[in-house]
């Protein structure tokens, strides 16, 4: 598969402190990876850079060969990356539909004058981004909620919302942020089925950061550890799972075995 | 407010039906109707509050569409209604009306020359209004919130004293005198109903989602591909040419305007309307505008003497605003999100109303 995003020596200041050092990141189209680490290792800030949210200090970004290092985060996501938030960040007094719908709003063809009068792109386009958010309800069990409002979601459906609202912008590829946070073990297992199937039936590529061990392990095809801004290591589940930097920065020195509960805890 | 149908359904199937559209035709057809008939036979004061409910409906919904719809705090209206009154106004005078005027400066001289008939001048106006709103939304929209409301209000005041120094355009202090009063009633309601309709078409479109985007969260809006920036800009200018339309009928309804028509206080009243009738809703925009400028005028029979039941009441002048301040306070207090809220008028919602009160009714 062709190289979506390619990350290379990535680091941002924040004033003083190096939240990330030279970080290098591949993810190639139908792949999922793994993006680990304790907390503050700067994971989160590792995905807002590469959508544009913050500035980086030194390195580059490209993505589908193209430098976007610097591009601001709507041209980013008009281009083909989607993301979610770690602290959901839903549009939440507009119904589910809605959600949705809006982030269809880069496909629209439709001027705002042919939208005022109601002319044929108009009507066309509409029911096209409609059908197409229920498709997207659907595939995410979400359709009987469409009409209510976001906020008065459960929890884990307001995370399914999201990733819903991702893929209504036709990604190429999909950075997810701790998607299964606050999911039960039974959710957590459904959910990561229904991410290796959505790899398999779009072949898009996937980036993701969790805190439960075994369901990255699980579904990530390689993974890159990184520990207060420093990348540590990288490579497939097994590999990791026994690399002593990562047991060390996850549990100290001196430890066992890291193991999913573990690290979940 | 209207219907049982308390559930969530905003935005979800508003489909338009036949029923819904033919039914909206009519209800156009009797406002045009009650028009007809308050052009013939009412009193030449009550016509002046009707066009006056007209003018501040145009205003009201189009400033709701930037404080409500997309949340921006913008304090910017007196600046667009005196960018539109003046641009309207100097189209329209005739040459020898600029030439008596103009007694400090002369006009400047492709403008002292040119007139136009009331449409064109009005669309002048409506375009030059847009065009600053363009020209302002970058440097503005660089902030939010209160800041945004600092800054906006910072323009509304740069405008005034612009139109008091700019002698050879706008006549400096002493104002335009002598327009002819092109405003009437269909002038009025014309614009008012165009304005509404293109607003709430505007509202249901994606570009309507895309504003409600940045007013609920405006990076989850941006990683979703939205710019917020350019989105602002075009609801700035879409709300600044129907203002500045508005601008231009209150300028040929009050035939005199000068730099102190325009202060603050102008957009404070807007203000209060769009959060009396409920931020976000076209509906609740289009009440309250009603509300409060006939309410302002109605409140006047207690400043005059009357006969209470024996009890003789001298009228106190002034006692106008302090019940209106009194009714805005109780409104706030038992209607925090306003008369409105964020919803909507639909038929649906007013068929099921009726269908609640009176079950025999089969509608």
């Amino acid at each position: 598969m062709a190289l979506l995003l390619d990350v290379r020596n990535l680091s941002v200041l924040f004033g003083g402190v190096l939240a990330l050092n030279k970080l290098s990141l591949e993810i190639a189209g139908g792949e999922i990876i793994g993006l680990i680490g304790p907390n503050g290792a700067g994971k989160t800030t590792a995905f807002n850079v590469v959508t544009g949210r913050i500035k980086r200090s030194s390195g580059s970004i490209f993505f589908c060969g193209r430098d976007i290092t610097g591009w601001s985060p709507s041209r980013i996501a008009r281009n083909g990356i989607a993301r979610t938030f770690q602290n959901i960040k839903l549009y939440e007094d507009l119904s589910v539909i809605e959600n949705v719908m809006i982030a269809a709003h880069s496909s629209i063809s439709y001027s705002f004058l042919e939208a005022i009068l109601g002319l044929g792109r108009f009507s066309r386009d509409e029911s096209r981004i409609r059908s197409k958010a229920f498709e997207l309800l659907e595939l995410m069990n979400l359709k009987e909620l469409a009409a209510e409002r976001a906020s008065s979601l459960p929890y884990g459906s307001q995370r399914k919302l999201e990733i819903a609202r991702a893929l209504a912008l036709e990604p190429k590829l999909l950075l997810l942020d701790e998607p299964v946070a606050g999911m039960n073990p039974t959710e957590t297992r459904e959910f990561a089925d229904f991410i290796l199937r959505l790899r398999d039936s779009l072949s898009i590529g996937i980036g993701l950061i969790d805190h439960d061990m075994s369901f990255v392990m699980g579904v990530c095809d390689r993974i890159r550890v990184i520990d207060h801004g420093v990348p540590i290591a990288w490579g497939i589940p097994t590999q990791v799972r026994n690399n002593k930097d990562v047991i060390a920065a996850y549990l100290g020195t001196d430890f066992g075995v890291v193991t999913g509960d573990h690290a979940a805890n | 407010m209207l219907g049982p149908n308390r559930k969530f359904t905003e935005g979800l199937f508003k489909v338009t039906t036949h029923r819904d559209r033919t039914l909206t035709v009519f209800s156009v057809i009797i406002l045009l109707a009650f028009l007809f008939y308050a052009d013939r036979n009412f009193d030449s004061y009550t016509v002046r509050i009707l066009e006056n409910i007209a003018i501040f409906i145009t205003l009201a919904v189009s400033y709701n569409l930037i404080n409500g719809v997309m949340g921006q705090f913008s304090l910017a209206p007196n600046a667009f209604l005196a960018i539109g009154a003046y641009t309207s106004a100097i189209f329209t005078l005739s040459q020898e009306e600029k030439l008596r005027s103009f007694i400090i400066e002369p006009m400047l001289w492709p403008l002292s020359v040119i007139s136009f008939p009331f449409a064109i001048s009005l669309l002048l106006a409506g375009i030059a209004t847009a065009l600053v709103a363009v020209m302002m939304a970058t440097p503005v929209f660089r902030v939010r919130g209160d800041y945004l409301a600092i800054v906006t209000l910072g323009f509304g005041e740069v405008i005034q004293v612009l139109a008091n120094n700019f002698l050879s355009i706008t006549n400096g202090s002493l104002g335009l005198k002598g327009l002819y009063p092109y405003t009437n009633l269909w002038w009025a309601w014309g614009v008012c109903i165009f304005t509404i309709f293109c607003t709430v078409r505007l509202i249901n479109s994606s570009y309507g989602r895309a504003m409600k985007a940045v007013r609920e969260d405006e990076i989850a809006a941006e990683a979703m591909g939205i710019n917020a920036l350019r989105i602002k800009t075009f609801a700035f200018a879409f709300s600044a040419f129907f203002q500045g339309v508005a601008g231009g009928l209150l300028a040929h309804l009050i035939t005199t305007i000068s730099p102190s028509l325009f202060t603050f206080m102008f957009t404070f009243n807007l203000l209060i309307i769009v959060v009396i009738g409920g931020l976000g809703s076209t509906t609740g925009s289009v009440i309250a505008a009603v509300l409060i400028t006939w309410g302002n005028e109605a409140l006047r029979v207690f400043e005059e003497p009357s006969n209470f039941f024996g009890f003789q009441y001298e009228g106190i002048p002034g006692m106008r605003m302090i019940l209106f301040s009194v009714i805005l306070i109780l409104v706030m207090l038992f209607a925090r999100t306003g008369i409105m809220g964020r919803s909507e008028f639909t038929w649906e919602g007013l068929l099921q109303w009726f269908r609640r009160k009176i079950p025999a009714l089969k509608v």
